[in-house]
């Protein structure tokens, strides 16, 4: 297996790096944390590395709305690099804030750039909630995540509601193949709250782009890299990987080949 | 007032209006919306709300328009409007359908100089972008404000009591209301605070009698005392000269009781019942604080005891490598006043006391417990000047929420107390853990070092907190003490905190020799505290300023926030002005530790204080205080009366507030991020109250840490020595309940008391310390930190007082806080408090402390916790408020099963909703139960009904589905319909 070296990015209010560069160090990749600042500095680095992760957090306190500072920074001084990582066949991971920043760059969904097709905003509770969601994974074409399986970890945001701009956004999200993971309950439904825990529009937990190997979503897989992470697991038969990390597995899999 | 003085190209100003398209987009106006509906306008329809963004400096209209469409609309959710000016048009859209009611609209300024993290964050931002479009344009400075369209405001009088009751606080916020004929002119939002020129004052003390100095005492609000202000003025004599207003602020804020727990550390003579035994005693304590909880700690002298009462924070042993500080602060009288900012801030400096303990410790969890009225208070009997206990509460929850989330330290236990008496006095307690390298828990500042502040810029915002937080509240406090609320700025402290990081594991070594945070007393406080050995020299010149014009006593004693101060051998001092650079953190030095013991605090050169720091620390007077308890009838508990069947009983103890689930709180704060979570606050399928949070420190070990707290207030008007028993008793319950080891367990103390100007209420203090240290004794668990608040007392006019049916004085109950700490060996052998498994046998362990002793209780509390350390026992829950009938019900709906109870006097006394201390139910497979030697009450059962069978009274027979709904349904949405 090949070494997979991966950049995690942070700066001021992005607060899951540890947590982050823990997952992929467990999984088996090398994970190296950077300051924006030093990327915008040497935005080429990112020649460098198979994967790009953006950890969750209040990028610049999330002011103006979540991600939107951090998605203009990474805009303007790094996404000529972050195309061609794409191009060149690497991976793109947005958790939480990290996704909410990935949409408002227009890397996700689809990866034209385009912000016309869906945007995140506020739950529909209109507060911060916690809470454990299922999710099920719909595509087969990111390397993130394992075709046809349920995965159970946090949800932790404000403004997580993935909001679709129009019926053609949508048909184009389900024809592209754009949406990656679905909040889903027992029952199959996947817009009842709280197994939706913000509203999501169709469910949409997570969305990749059309390579499938930018991918982000707003649970967090960094906090259900271990068995005792789950609400149940003092009752539960804690064998098995835990779901969180099985997304850094699968990756460190797929580009360590 | 520059309103329509933009023009393209030339230097003008802008305003720049974002809307969300619909209301289903719309969070805070539905937000907002519900808090106007809860506080009783239940005519309003809608509101609608935008941001308004004001912008001033070298732009184009195009450059504008750009600004406002890519960077601060969203394309898909959100519309804009934009223009010259500051006057900004409705953001209400067709849908809202206006026509149906008035065009009103309310405005939400923050007041100049007030914290504004926003108008930070924007003005960088669009700076930047700017720069990236190529533009020749510059900004001036930036400014943000809130609108509310209100659609079904009747009249003004409607908009009014919106912004003063719900939307805004006075005290940091002003509002423009439009509409009904009114159309208020927006001041200019880019005022600069006022500029005060240098010049240097004394204030005369000599001469002054005692009631010259009293008044001066308190219209200076230094609130010193006579004895103490008598003190100062002959030192000043001695010396031949008169005080700066400097001088004499400093020795205020360092004398203050926020500061140096004067009351505490005097020396009493108290008379009345003895402790824990019938009759009464006469005693003399030299030190109430050393001669109890401190002694406590040296009595037990435990090896894992790194750094006690000495630094920012305790620190005890985690591991080989790594040490734990805990600390709990309050942060009330800042909370009363502007609840969500006091909050928020509190967290914010209890994150900075953990962040400056010894070299720097990362903090890994807060806690916080809130005492409050019941949120159902009439409004029509608010006294003036304060908040309905409803915003309140959320306003506090929305504090601690935004800045423990913004900075990544996940929210991990807490508890409400509801009772009326905190009506004015609500209490904030926040407690902060952090993680730190063994080699790094002792600092010491040399002579020599720099001093270095960094973090934020100073201002004028909390002037007077540190003795603010020493006086009593008034119907008027709102005005005289507004400058000592602020706003917090969570982002800049966590950019502090990855600086300090950085600085502090440097790879050449720790760049720094000490740290402190600035908190209560600012600049004066931190250095003072820290030049305590050596002496410092200080040029107020070179702080950094969020503004011109400040005083120099301004700059010395302003608390504003997210600053640390670090000393910095001259050697290092490049590198880490480098690292601080690179985070993008203000980092100055301001002068140097000397060697001289003195405080020397210069402007520009002058000098404006010298002061010994002998006298500064060591100069204040000790008093003798007496102290007076003997138990009265009058005060004998007031039982809760409990009426009707006993189904129904239970359905009303569990939904009585004090035991109501706080999900709608624990949901609200992030309380996993850093994925150290192992037991979180609500546990099971059905979500039951878990009785500890366990934490993992260190992601690569199975090592953890139990933090839980107990109080008793209940007991707080029967007798404090057992109130502190019973305290420190729940707070090990809880601990132990989790599978926290007992013998490596610390405790925190928080006091919060009302006034200490008679002998009860310090009879009270005396009482609840000696119990306190009887339990620690006892139980085996040292003290490592604590805090007290005093003077939580409010007084109104006697017009005031009848106006609503009041009393003048409403002081809060004697409360006291245990915070608990305790390693867990293996956090993968924690018990939650479910049940699990149908067939399974319950179990009680009872030792009541109040009836069997300490030494009782303390065998039975062993036991149990090697029962549970053992593996043997499935599930495990105390018995607190509503008793064994609560602690079972809550573990059934948690674990989604029922259970079958028979009671009898032999195996369980007290009544079956008694709150009796020292008691556990443990649910345990059947031989284990019978091996335990324990009485075994009942079975888990599948079918979903608790039944408890007792004698001599009828059944409680009764789904678990109600017991749950009961339980979650009194505060789930902050108490209000």
């Amino acid at each position: 297996m090949k070494n997979v070296p991966v950049l995690v990015l942070r700066c001021a209010g992005i607060n899951c790096d540890e947590e982050v560069m823990h997952c992929w160090r467990v999984a088996g990749a090398s994970p190296t944390l950077i300051h924006i600042n030093e990327l915008a500095d040497r935005p080429a680095m990112i020649d460098d590395y198979a994967i790009v992760t953006i950890p969750g957090g209040f990028s610049y306190g999330d002011d103006i709305a979540a991600g939107q500072i951090l998605a203009q920074r990474i805009m303007h001084e790094s996404a000529d690099a972050l195309r061609r990582l794409v191009e060149r066949g690497g991976g793109i991971l947005g958790i939480c804030n990290g996704f909410q920043a990935l949409v408002k760059t227009g890397l996700l969904p689809g990866g034209d750039g385009s912000r016309e097709l869906v945007t995140v905003t506020y739950n529909d509770s209109a507060k911060f909630e916690a809470r454990w969601v299922t999710l099920e994974v719909c595509t087969d074409k990111c390397p993130f995540l394992t075709p046809d399986t349920k995965l159970e970890m946090p949800v932790e945001h404000a403004e997580g509601k993935v909001v679709i701009a129009s019926a053609d956004a949508a048909k184009k999200l389900d024809t592209d193949g754009l949406i990656a993971v679905r909040y889903i309950d027992a029952n199959g439904s996947h817009d009842r709250y709280p197994a939706n825990p913000n509203g999501s529009e169709a469910g949409i937990a997570g969305l990749c782009d059309t390579t499938g190997r930018v991918f982000g979503l707003m649970p967090h897989p960094d906090r259900a890299f271990a068995h005792t992470h789950h609400p149940h697991w003092t009752r539960r038969d804690n064998t098995g990987t835990p779901d969180g990390l099985t997304v850094f597995q699968n990756a460190v899999k797929y580009w360590g080949k | 007032m520059p309103d329509r003085s933009g023009s393209s190209g030339s230097g003008g100003s802008w305003h720049i209006c974002v809307s969300r398209k619909t209301a289903q987009l719309d969070g805070h106006g539905r937000a907002a919306l519900q808090d106007i509906r809860q506080a009783g306008m239940a005519h309003i329809e809608g509101v609608r709300s935008s941001t308004l963004y004001f912008l001033r400096g070298q732009l184009s209209e195009a450059m504008v328009e750009r600004i406002a469409r890519n960077l601060l609309t969203d394309p898909v959710s959100e519309e804009v409007t934009f223009g010259t000016g500051l006057k900004a048009g409705s953001g209400l859209t067709v849908q809202d359908d206006p026509a149906k009611s008035t065009p009103c609209a309310i405005d939400v300024h923050p007041q100049p100089g007030v914290m504004n993290p926003v108008a930070i964050s924007a003005l960088e931002a669009v700076r930047r972008f700017v720069v990236a479009t190529g533009d020749a344009g510059s900004v001036d400075d930036l400014q943000t404000a809130r609108r509310y369209d209100i659609i079904g405001a009747r009249g003004i009088d409607d908009l009014d009591t919106i912004a003063a009751t719900v939307l805004a606080n006075a005290c940091i916020e002003t509002c423009y209301l439009h509409g009904f004929g009114r159309d208020d002119a927006i001041g200019d939002v880019f005022v600069a605070p006022p500029t005060r020129a240098f010049e240097l004052r004394c204030v005369t003390m000599n001469g002054l009698n005692d009631d010259e100095l009293a008044k001066l005492s308190r219209t200076g609000h230094l609130f010193l005392s006579l004895a103490e202000m008598q003190e100062v003025r002959s030192h000043f004599q001695n010396l031949g000269r008169n005080p700066t207003d400097l001088e004499l602020e400093t020795l205020a804020q360092t004398w203050s009781e926020h500061c140096v727990h004067k009351t505490l550390k005097s020396s009493y003579e108290y008379t009345g019942d003895d402790f824990g035994k019938p009759g009464t005693v006469t005693i003399k304590i030299d030190n109430l604080l050393k001669d109890t909880i401190a002694k406590a700690t040296t009595d037990l002298n435990k090896d894992w005891c790194l750094s006690v009462f000495v630094d920012n924070a305790g620190v005890i042993a985690f591991d080989d490598e790594y040490g734990i500080a805990f600390k709990a602060e309050t942060h009330n009288h800042p909370s009363a006043i502007e609840p969500y900012g006091g909050a928020a801030t509190g967290i914010g400096g209890c994150i900075r006391d953990i962040m400056g303990c010894g070299l720097g410790a990362k903090p890994i969890a807060s806690t916080d417990v809130f005492c409050v009225a019941t949120p159902n208070f009439d409004a029509a009997r608010l006294p003036k000047d304060v908040i309905h206990p409803r915003r309140v509460l959320k306003g506090v929850v929305g504090g601690v929420r935004d800045y423990g989330n913004r900075m990544g330290i996940p929210t991990v236990n807490g508890a409400i107390f509801f009772d009326d008496r905190y009506l004015a006095n609500p209490l904030v307690f926040c407690g902060c853990i952090g993680l730190i390298p063994r080699n790094m828990v002792e600092k010491t500042v040399r002579p020599g070092d720099c001093i270095v502040v960094t973090g934020g810029k100073t201002g004028r915002d909390g002037i007077h907190g540190a003795t603010f937080s020493s006086a009593e509240l008034t119907d008027d406090h709102a005005d005289e003490f507004s400058h000592a609320v602020q706003i917090g700025n969570a982002v800049e402290e966590k950019k502090v905190l990855d600086a300090m990081l950085l600085a502090r594991d440097h790879e050449s070594g720790c760049l720094y020799s000490a740290v402190t945070d600035c908190g209560a007393g600012g600049l004066s406080s931190a250095v003072g505290e820290m030049g305590e050995e050596t002496g410092a020299d200080v040029e107020l010149r070179d702080v950094p300023l969020k503004y011109a014009g400040l005083r120099y006593d301004e700059i010395w004693i302003s608390e504003a926030q997210e600053r640390m101060v670090f000393s910095v051998p001259p050697e290092k001092l490049e590198q880490f002005l480098a690292i601080f650079a690179a985070e993008e953190v203000d980092a100055t030095a301001i002068g140097t530790f000397t060697g001289d013991g003195k405080l020397r605090v210069r402007y520009d050169g002058t000098i404006v204080g010298e002061i010994d720091m002998a006298f500064l620390h060591g100069g204040i007077p000790q008093p003798t205080l007496h102290a007076k308890w003997t138990a009265s009838d009058a005060e004998t508990v007031a039982l809760q009366k409990r009426t009707g069947t006993p189904n129904e009983q239970l359905l009303s103890a569990l939904g009585t507030l004090n035991t109501a689930s706080k999900e709608w709180v624990i949901r609200q704060y992030d309380h996993e991020v850093q994925g150290r979570s192992v037991v979180k606050s609500l546990v099971g399928p059905g979500f039951g109250p878990s009785d500890a949070a366990v934490l993992r420190p260190r992601h690569e070990s199975d090592r953890g840490i139990a933090i839980a707290c107990g109080m008793s207030p209940e007991l707080a008007d029967v007798d404090p020595y057992w109130m502190a028993i019973c305290a420190v008793d729940e707070a090990l319950r809880n601990i132990i309940c989790t599978g926290g080891d007992p013998n490596h367990a610390a405790i925190l103390d928080n006091f919060c008391w009302p006034k200490v100007d008679n002998e009860r209420s310090l009879g009270a203090l005396v009482r609840t310390c000696k119990g306190a240290y009887d339990a620690a004794m006892a139980y085996g668990l040292p003290f490592v930190s604590g805090k007290d608040s005093l003077n939580n007392q409010f007084s109104m006019s006697e017009a005031e007082a009848k106006r609503t049916g009041l009393p003048q004085n409403i002081a809060i109950p004697y409360t006291l806080l245990i915070s608990a700490i305790a390693m867990v060996d293996d956090v993968t052998k924690c018990v939650s408090m479910d049940l699990k498994t149908p067939g399974n046998k319950l179990v009680i362990a009872s030792a009541p402390v109040r009836q069997t002793g300490l030494v009782a209780a303390m065998a039975m509390h062993d036991k149990t916790s090697t029962l549970i350390r053992s593996g043997k026992v499935r599930a495990a829950h105390d018995i607190s408020d509503g008793g064994l009938a609560v602690a079972i019900a809550e573990m059934c709906f948690a674990g989604s099963c029922g259970a079958s109870i028979e009671l009898s006097k032999e195996c369980y006394a007290p009544g079956v909703f008694d709150n009796v201390a020292t008691t556990y139910l443990l649910e345990m497979n059947e031989a284990d139960a019978t091996a335990s030697g324990l009485p075994i009450i009942g079975t888990v059962a599948a079918s979903p009904r608790l039944v408890i069978q007792q004698a001599s009274k009828p059944d409680i027979d009764i789904a678990v589905s109600a017991l749950a709904d009961a339980w979650r349904k009194p505060l789930a949405n902050g108490g209000g319909q």
